[in-house]
């Protein structure tokens, strides 16, 4: 059994990915709606909605693989090169999109912002796919060998469950892309975006009550948490409820509502990741190689120092984030204005 | 193919691409507070000193975040590749190794692109003492991200602060002990401020160039004069400090890592009375000197470092003797004496100028001013060629191992992933880096081209 410092940072890294996927989750979501956008001017505003913030959202992503390399070695080691081709495909769209995003704007021929609109789009669908997948396969379990090293074929990582959840991400992402747009548009554009926002949204519930009973039915191990403790279906129907509440409060024109309960829906998400995962880390197709936390854990020296670092550094960081976003995020964006 | 040479190349290529720009914009992240502050300092009363620093100070700016853009694209990959590529390693060092990664991301990936946020799209929302502040963040910030991972660097060189965990009478893995020790080993301090002071001759010779290339063209006069000004003196005070602490930083390198320092030598013999080599030619197959050139008095090597003519250094010979794998000799050797050419390279340019400045004939358009700021456009790429020797220098070597006497690198990749697959990722990541690369210098050329956007009155009123 895992020990308090260890679940600790179990939760610490869960924090950590959550931020990223609500933080970094509108920016992808903003890449897929950007291939339906009518007119210069419309996608000259997405850019803006998204603004200079998208890169302090990705140091989410790196945040959470250095905790991870810090906190679970093993887990870190193992998950990178067992996922080996889709984490190289990963980094190449993030650097992709990147890249998109910071020159798009420099010249303003047609067919070169055409291109990098494209590339936008396309890194951005690709990034939130594959990181969905990545989890997915998690949650499946990997082939392991002796020595807790991934010894599948690649083809094993295309299996239905995971690829089912790499949809189920990108509707998710979708969804809360839309929603933010909606909470920084107006007029038609804004209906628009709602209009997106249902779409997205009808992907995302149907798909997650075929994941949930995928779940149940087929990937028995990650059930035992439920089996054991009823009353955690509560987590569920909650992540549920959120997920109903997004087109409810859009369609009432609670636009911040919306985002908040699109927010709420991909951290209720997490949780039952959490929940279905834990004491494991990466369950394995041979329960007895399966990687628990406290396997995977670092020492608890290690642990305590960067237990430390994180109570002091993390309510900075979320302080400045939060001062930055409230200065540089909350008012509409106009497509001809030369600020973000 | 070899999967332990494919991960070698793939890493070596996506890191030594990554550092061509995080030195200059940590460099350049300094120059830009400086004019932030002079900024920040104008009143309400000078309406064109106004005009001209905030001018300025989003010139460089610009050139600042297009460079960081792709430093930060760039530097994705080195978060996940340790696990991709190197999980034998990652397993081993984890506990040791990946505290000062997560601190590098709490302590300065948030702080720099936070801030930049605000520098980029804050300018007619905030007041100006907090783009002051905002460019304060992301200059330490910068700095401290430096700071971190020359420390994981540096712990790869001088591990402590760690114990041994054995299992079946086999070394499979560290444990921090102490996070002080392991922080400052012996090589952090002097490669940080190594480092450090290179990222500042490298930001202070890119705005030499660009000033320089103004002046050339009579554009941007007073513009140009004052940077080409910060900029002499930043380029000539930190290339002067260069020498004493890399010197700092060499004597560490004998007294830790002898073979490293041997090599770099060429020490042979007993090693007592060594000479200095300034230039030696190496066998390509044997790697031993079949023509050097030393420092023309005797005993200089010890005299040099340890100010000690007596002083015994392990010689390659002797370390050899003892057991110990030597690095490969000329892919240390050579880039080492470059970088160090380099270096008196920038004193002497720097110099120069600021002598030139100086008695007034920097911009008198004679032949020797006009030379002196071609040669400066020149020298722009120079401390970025000087900045990668250090590292190619550095770590070949530490080779054959990862962890210096601790773990080899051939046991550190990881063991499930295939050449083939190998292959495909330095494929894939050669293709976009090259895209990356042409890029940036096309849209940073632009960028120069197009100069800093004030009135042409003040940008030409000579000061």
């Amino acid at each position: 059994m895992p020990t308090n410092l260890e679940i600790a940072w179990f939760l610490i890294i869960g924090f950590i990915f959550v931020v990223f996927a609500i933080l970094d989750g509108f920016d992808l979501g903003i890449g897929f709606w950007h291939l339906f956008t009518k007119g210069e001017e419309e996608r000259n505003l997405m850019f803006k909605a998204i603004g200079p913030l998208w890169d302090g959202n990705e140091v989410w992503l790196i945040a959470g693989g250095a905790g991870l390399f810090a906190a679970f070695p093993l887990v870190y080691a193992t998950f990178f090169s067992g996922l080996y081709l889709a984490v190289m495909v990963l980094i190449w769209a993030l650097i992709f999109r990147a890249i998109s995003f910071e020159f798009r704007n420099e010249l303003t021929s047609h067919k070169w912002r055409r291109f990098w609109d494209f590339a936008f789009a396309f890194g951005s669908v690709l990034t939130a796919f594959l990181l969905s997948v990545a989890l997915g396969n998690v949650l499946h379990g990997f082939p392991m060998d002796e020595e807790q090293n991934f010894n599948g074929a690649f083809l094993d990582l295309l299996n239905p469950y995971a690829l089912i959840i790499g949809v189920l991400g990108v509707a998710m992402f979708c969804t809360h892309g839309a929603a933010y747009l909606s909470l920084r548009t107006e007029k038609e554009i804004q209906i628009r975006t709602k209009n997106w926002l249902f779409y997205g949204w009808i992907v995302y519930i149907i798909l997650f009550i075929i994941v949930s009973g995928y779940t149940i039915v087929g990937q028995e191990h990650l059930m035992d948490n439920y089996e054991d403790k009823p009353y955690l279906w509560v987590v569920p129907i909650l992540t549920l409820t959120s997920i109903f509440l997004i087109r409810e409060f859009s369609s009432r024109d609670l636009n911040l509502l919306a985002f908040i309960a699109s927010a709420l829906s991909i951290t209720m998400i997490m949780v039952l990741v959490g929940i279905a995962l834990y004491p494991n880390m990466i369950p394995a197709t041979d329960p007895n190689l399966t990687i628990s936390i406290a396997d995977a854990a670092a020492s608890s020296k290690t642990l305590e120092i960067m237990l430390i670092i994180g109570l002091v550094g993390f309510p900075i960081i979320i302080l400045y984030t939060a001062w930055v976003y409230k200065t540089l995020v909350f008012e509409k964006v106009q497509a001809n204005s030369t600020s973000y | 193919m070899d999967p332990v040479i494919l991960s070698r190349l793939q890493f070596a290529l996506t890191i030594g691409f990554h550092y061509i720009f995080p030195p200059v914009t940590i460099g350049l992240a300094w120059l830009i507070v400086w004019f932030m502050t002079k900024y920040a300092r104008t009143g309400e009363k000078n309406l064109e000193d106004e005009i001209y620093y905030r001018a300025t100070t989003r010139f460089w700016l610009k050139l600042f975040t297009l460079t960081f853009a792709v430093g930060v694209a760039t530097g994705l990959t080195m978060a996940f590749q340790f696990g991709t590529n190197w999980s034998g390693y990652s397993r081993f060092v984890g506990d040791v190794f990946g505290p000062p990664l997560a601190l590098e991301a709490i302590s300065a990936f948030f702080l720099e692109s936070t801030f930049l946020a605000i520098l980029i799209a804050g300018w007619d929302r905030v007041s100006k003492r907090t783009l002051w502040f905002s460019s304060l963040m992301v200059a330490i910030g910068s700095t401290l991200s430096g700071l971190w991972i020359l420390i994981a660097n540096s712990w790869m060189h001088t591990p402590k602060g760690y114990k041994p965990v054995y299992e079946n009478d086999e070394l499979v893995k560290v444990e921090l002990t102490s996070f002080w020790k392991a922080a400052l080993n012996p090589s952090s301090v002097p490669r940080f401020l190594h480092t450090i002071d290179g990222a500042l001759i490298t930001g202070a010779f890119f705005m030499v160039g660009v000033s320089a290339f103004y002046i050339l063209k009579g554009e941007n006069k007073r513009f140009a004069k004052e940077c080409m000004k910060v900029a002499l003196i930043v380029a000539f005070l930190t290339s002067l400090a260069q020498p004493m602490i890399g010197h700092y930083h060499a004597v560490q390198v004998a007294e830790t890592q002898p073979e490293k320092f041997a090599t770099y030598e060429l020490i042979e013999g007993d090693g007592t009375g060594a000479p200095m080599p300034l230039f030696a030619i190496l066998d390509p197959s044997s790697e031993e000197p079949i023509f050097r050139i030393d420092v023309p008095f005797p005993d200089a090597l010890g005299i040099v470092f340890f100010f000690d003519p007596n002083h015994d250094f392990q010689s390659l010979d002797e370390l050899e003797d003892e057991g110990w794998p030597l690095p490969p000799q000329s892919l240390t050797f050579y880039p080492f004496h470059l970088m160090i050419a380099l270096g008196f390279l920038f004193i002497l340019m720097s110099g120069l100028g600021l002598f030139l400045l100086k008695n007034d004939r920097l911009y008198n358009e004679s032949k020797v001013s006009k030379l002196y700021l071609f040669a400066s456009i020149l020298c722009i790429p120079l401390p970025f060629i000087a900045n990668e020797l250090g590292w190619i220098a550095t770590e070949v070597g530490r080779q054959p191992w990862i962890v210096y006497r601790l773990l080899r690198t051939e046991d550190a990749i990881s063991p499930n992933v295939a050449a083939g697959e190998i292959l495909f990722s330095i494929i894939l990541f050669t293709s976009i880096y090259i895209l990356l690369f042409f890029l940036w210098m096309f849209l940073l050329i632009r960028e120069i081209h197009r100069g800093p956007e004030m009135p042409t009155q003040i940008k030409n009123e000579g000061i």
